[in-house]
């Protein structure tokens, strides 16, 4: 194996013992369990992850975390692959491998460089310019697109499916903790110990935070952690980001919980999405180092000094032999004792003069070398940085004055303080106050179930991270009513170093001439240079959100978690107005990226959404039915006969069935609604339109609903049982809204009736029998029940049996044949169905599905979903008769709009090909026989079908002044399929109109 | 996302509910026959900034309609009563 020349020989929290290789660019990297693929690569000493966004510079690793702007890389191969993923966050494991995203033919030698040439033709808003402006309606955006994409390097989605599964947890808690560093640790302690259930949830690996970047504090962390962990009220969730903030506190929670191997174990999701319900929360996010701006910040070797702490002190990995710490506060200073210890010579390049007399000694002692008072103004180096030029500061706004030195260097270490991480704070809508003390942006009080501590409240060190962790969680668990004694909990003990004594905020650093150096980049992600920002400035950007979307500082897959600070500092500056003045831009989730696969789990395919099932559907199934999918149903389409037999034969063949002999179709999808009380009839004629409390009792009437703008709503049959008692059917795709309707007119306005309404659509299976045999089959099957014409007219009801089980037979009919709907208690829906199949056999009984259903409706000009489209009126249907003009009903007055009366309304007609072999696309636009086609048309198609009866393609339509154009030719234009057909005009009802088969 | 507590069921998801409109428009008599109050009932909305009274439906609940204060800005919920009685007292 390949030496690692970074790793040092003892120290941090990976296990030496075990060794494994991963590869990186087809290059193998030694590693060791506990590293993550960043510290690795900086093990084995590889400089170079990634080309630049827009000018292609070679990057390096910059952070240890996930705001590392990047160390982006492809991981793992095939359908596993995942673009955009942080080196810095990734979990080494044997046989990992990934590539970086950019650099043609390879990061190390980038052709794609050659842009950054011509950096000065790239500005800020250079694609809204050139691809928007002179451009604009072309398709040179299209065409450069591709190339634009590809050079973008942003990263490869994969091709294929996810092989992975996913699941979603719901959850509850009293107390949800967000980061297990000190501050978190001790408040899941204290809100467990006042008797709070805690969810403890950690982005990272293992528990502790910070401390696990340090040498020191292990006893603390050791001991809380044991004791949190032994709490039975607490669970704690590692690898887990807790990525959003709702309304009503509930928390979006991604767990990886085995995406730090190649393949999850069998049955194992790769990754959780936790919905967590908490009745409060406490935030303790941490803060994020801040770099400080200077001229070729980006080379890789240019890090952030923290960062540097944590390969050395979790990772056991010494980034650079010789170290330049840049800094504008008191942080680096323990980090620069360990680096010299590890065997660095250090310098640290402070741009404060006046240091305290303490940081100067420990520095002298750890020997470390101090520039007080100076700042970094470039970097020199190719493809990573060897030396850096410092000058003394002047002034407090970044400016320096010669002469300038220069300091050979292999790595910059980069402090310019810390930015608290309040995302969840701010995505409950909160915008946050700048602290001009603590010079950052700190969240407030105002939501009281959600409390801030530690860091990213704006504590300064870690004894004040875990009083301020300890008092939040007592204050989160008091929130959720648990206020049982917390006791107490000392600190670690551990020499802490702030980041606020004296502290200062630049934007820039500038060298000695007075200008910020053309190479100084505010974010490394978007490749933004101070030159973007002030000509977004100098255009009239000047807000926050229009500055990130003009120079795309903030935007990508970091969001700016290193970049926005600085930018808007250099925005406050440009404006010359103060930072609590500029503002920040608006957090919104996720924190860090989510797949997809976590947030969809299960709910892919056919699970996405439930798929209901008629209690007949076993006996479909068996048959062989071609089913498709209706609104939420699966139902049989057609019964194919032979293997081969496709639908249209299928349909056509079922439909002449019907009309010849005898038929069952499944209509259990029926929404079906009990409607029972003294008040039911007084109910039913205020929803119908015509009149029910004078249907008799044992009658069925169909009835039409509109909604109170006047449209039409839904249709359907309803039976009287009794003087009290109604069964409704409605279509079944309105089934839940009718309910729905019914329930709200009951429950407000109408809560004076005394009706009870309740959906019984499970309840019931219904078959319909149609066809000139369905009274000779239901009678052969009933038995004792009369059926005959006198005994049950059409639109009329009757009990029976079948096989002993009772039913209800409607006498009705959808097809325009002599057919009957029964009724049968839905766990014997099966058995009756079969029943009638059995006894049928004789009569040449057979099933048909809703192809030839739909048929045989329109073949009787009846309406359904396609003239049911909401946008249509009783007179656009011709079903004006069905208005009662003896009452008022619902939408009996907006009916009236004289819009709706307008007699140039398109209003239902019959359609039939002039030529019998073509057919008519629904949704054709109507036009007349001669004239320009353009514009709306007359009209549309609604429905079409071949008729099997008239032996050729028909369709219903709604035709302007429709029933005066009987017989007149027009033209049905497919605009999408771009076919004409000529048709002629019809009425509606192309078979029996009298009604004489459905009468028999 | 929202969470109602139902006077039915308790503390529930957005998720269980549908939403039913403005609850302080006042639906005219059944006999009314004038243009205008239908008019005004079915199309006319404020839209305010702040607090504001909404019907949702407790659909896959206990399917009683229910009116929740809302604040339009914050998302803050308040009272949450059942619709039966809310527009009782409307009408008083």
């Amino acid at each position: 194996m390949t030496m690692q020349p970074n790793r040092l020989a003892v120290g941090g929290r990976i296990d030496r013992g075990t060794t494994f290789s991963i590869r990186f660019n087809d290059r193998d990297i030694v590693a060791h369990p506990g590293d993550t693929l960043a510290s690795a690569l900086l093990a084995n000493g590889v400089k170079i992850v990634g080309r630049s966004f827009k000018y292609h510079r070679p990057r390096g690793v910059f952070s240890a975390g996930v705001e590392e702007p990047n160390a982006l890389v492809q991981l793992r191969e095939g359908a596993r692959t995942e673009p955009n993923s942080r080196a810095t966050t990734v979990e080494a494991y044997p046989g990992l491998v990934a590539r970086s995203q950019s650099g043609w033919p390879s990061v190390d030698t980038d052709l794609g460089a050659i842009v950054g040439a011509f950096a000065r033709f790239m500005p800020a808003g250079f694609y809204y310019k050139t691809f928007i402006g002179p451009f604009r309606n072309t398709r040179w955006w299209m065409f450069c697109e591709h190339f634009i994409r590809r050079a973008a390097g942003t990263g490869i989605a994969p091709a294929a499916p996810d092989p992975d599964t996913y699941e979603k947890v719901n959850a509850f808690c009293d107390v949800l903790v967000v980061g297990a560093g000190p501050a978190g640790l001790s408040a899941a302690l204290a809100a467990a110990r006042a008797g709070a259930r805690v969810i403890l949830a950690e982005q990272d690996r293992d528990l502790g935070g910070s401390l696990l970047d340090q040498t020191v504090g292990d006893t603390w962390l050791r001991a809380t952690v044991d004791e949190v962990a032994s709490l039975p009220n607490v669970r704690i969730l590692t690898r887990t980001t807790t990525f959003g903030a709702f309304d009503g506190d509930v928390y979006g929670l991604v767990e990886r919980a085995w995406d730090h191997v190649d393949v999850p174990p069998p049955h194992q999701p790769r990754q959780r999405y936790w919905v967590v319900r908490a009745r409060s929360a406490v935030m303790a996010t941490g803060a994020i180092e801040r770099p400080l701006v200077f001229g070729g910040n980006d080379l890789p070797g240019v890090m952030s000094a923290s960062a540097l702490r944590a390969y050395l002190n979790r990772y056991g990995v010494l980034c650079g032999r010789k170290i330049v710490l840049f800094t504008a506060n008191d942080s680096v200073y323990a980090t620069a004792g360990e680096l010299a210890r590890a065997g660095a010579a250090v310098t640290i390049v402070d741009m404060r003069s006046d240091l305290p007399e303490e940081l100067r000694s420990r520095t002298a002692a750890a020997k470390v070398d101090v520039l007080a008072g100076f700042a970094v103004v470039n970097t020199h180096g190719g493809k990573a940085v060897t030396a850096v030029t410092v000058a003394a500061v002047s002034g407090r706004e970044g400016g320096t004055k010669g002469p300038v030195r220069r300091i050979d260097c292999d790595v910059v270490g980069v402090s310019g303080g810390f930015t608290p991480t309040l995302h969840l704070w701010s995505q409950r809508g909160r915008k946050p106050r700048f602290d001009t003390d603590k010079l950052a942006f700190l969240p407030d009080g105002s939501i009281p179930t959600l409390v801030c501590a530690g860091a990213c409240a704006g504590a300064d060190t870690i004894t004040d991270a875990v009083s301020s962790g300890f008092a939040a969680g007592a204050k989160a668990a008091a929130a959720a009513d648990f206020v049982g004694d917390a006791g107490a909990l000392a600190p670690p003990k551990l020499a802490d170093d702030g980041w606020q004594r004296g502290a200062m905020l630049i934007s820039a650093v500038r060298a000695p001439d007075g200008e910020i150096p053309a190479k100084s980049f505010f974010d490394l992600q978007h490749d933004v240079k101070s030159t973007d920002i002030e000509l977004a400035h100098r255009e009239g950007y000047v807000s926050v959100e229009h500055l990130k979307r003009y120079t795309t500082n903030g935007m990508a897959t970091d969001q700016g978690k290193t970049s926005n600070v600085n930018a808007l500092a250099r925005l406050a500056e440009l404006r010359g107005s103060p930072i609590p003045a500029v503002g920040t831009t608006t957090f919104r989730p996720p924190y860090t990226p989510v797949a997809f696969g976590a947030i969809v789990g299960h709910e892919i395919g056919r699970h996405f959404r439930p798929t209901r099932l008629s209690p007949i559907h076993g006996w479909h199934a068996a048959r062989g039915a071609a089913f498709i999918d209706a609104g939420s149903w699966s139902r049989p389409r057609y019964y194919p006969v032979s293997p081969g037999e496709d639908v249209q034969a299928g349909y056509i063949r079922e439909a002449r069935h019907v009309r010849a002999a005898v038929g069952l179709v499944d209509v259990s999808p029926l929404g079906k609604i009990a409607v029972q009380g003294p008040d039911a009839a007084e109910f039913l004629d205020r929803v119908y339109t015509n009149m029910f409390s004078t249907l008799k009792v044992g009658r069925l009437r169909y009835g039409v609903m509109l909604r109170d703008d006047g449209f039409v709503f839904d249709d359907g049959t309803t039976a009287r049982l009794s003087e009290t008692e109604f069964f409704m059917s409605t279509t079944t795709v309105n089934a839940g809204k009718v309910m729905a309707r019914l329930e709200f007119l009951l429950q407000t306005a109408w809560s004076d009736l005394k009706v009870q309404v309740t959906s019984v659509s499970d309840q019931w299976a219904t078959i319909a029998v149609a066809g000139p045999k369905s009274r000779t089959l239901l009678q052969a099957t009933c038995g004792a029940a009369d059926l005959s014409a006198q005994a049950l007219p059409n639109m009329a009801f009757a009990c029976a049996a079948i096989d002993g089980v009772p039913v209800r037979i409607h006498r009705m009919s959808y097809s325009g044949e002599l057919a009957f709907e029964v009724y049968i208690p839905a766990r014997y829906g099966h058995s009756a169905w079969a029943e009638l199949m059995r006894v049928g056999e004789p009569f040449g009984v057979a099933p048909y599905g809703t192809e030839a259903m739909g048929a045989l409706r329109i073949e009787k000009g009846h309406v359904a979903g396609g003239e049911l489209d909401g946008r249509t009126t009783l007179k656009d249907l011709a079903l004006e008769r069905f208005a009662s003009t003896k009452k008022s009903f619902a939408g009996c007055v907006l009916r009236k709009r004289p819009v709706l009366e307008d007699p140039t309304r398109p209003s239902l007609v019959g359609l039939m090909t002039i030529d019998k072999t073509v057919s008519i696309k629904a949704g054709s636009l109507l036009f007349p026989a001669t004239g320009d086609i353009a514009g709306h048309g007359d009209g549309h198609v609604t429905s079409t079908t071949f008729s099997p009866t008239l032996g050729g393609h028909i369709a219903l339509g709604l035709l302007a002044r429709g029933p005066a154009r009987l017989g007149e030719t027009i033209r049905c234009v497919d605009f999408l399929g771009g076919t004409t057909v000529n048709c002629v005009v019809t009425a509606p009802c192309f078979v029996d109109p009298e009604g004489v088969r459905q009468n028999a | 996302m929202l969470r109602f507590k139902c006077p039915v069921c308790g503390l529930r998801d957005e998720t269980e509910f549908d939403y039913g409109g403005d609850a302080t428009v006042v639906r005219p008599a059944t006999a009314e026959t004038a243009f205008e109050p239908w008019y005004d009932y079915v199309f006319l909305r404020d839209n305010p900034r702040g607090p504001h009274r909404e019907f949702w439906h407790h659909s896959r609940g206990c399917r009683q309609w229910v009116v929740v204060e809302r604040d339009t800005l914050s998302h803050d919920i308040g009272d949450v009563v059942l619709a039966r009685d809310a527009v009782k007292e409307n009408r008083s």
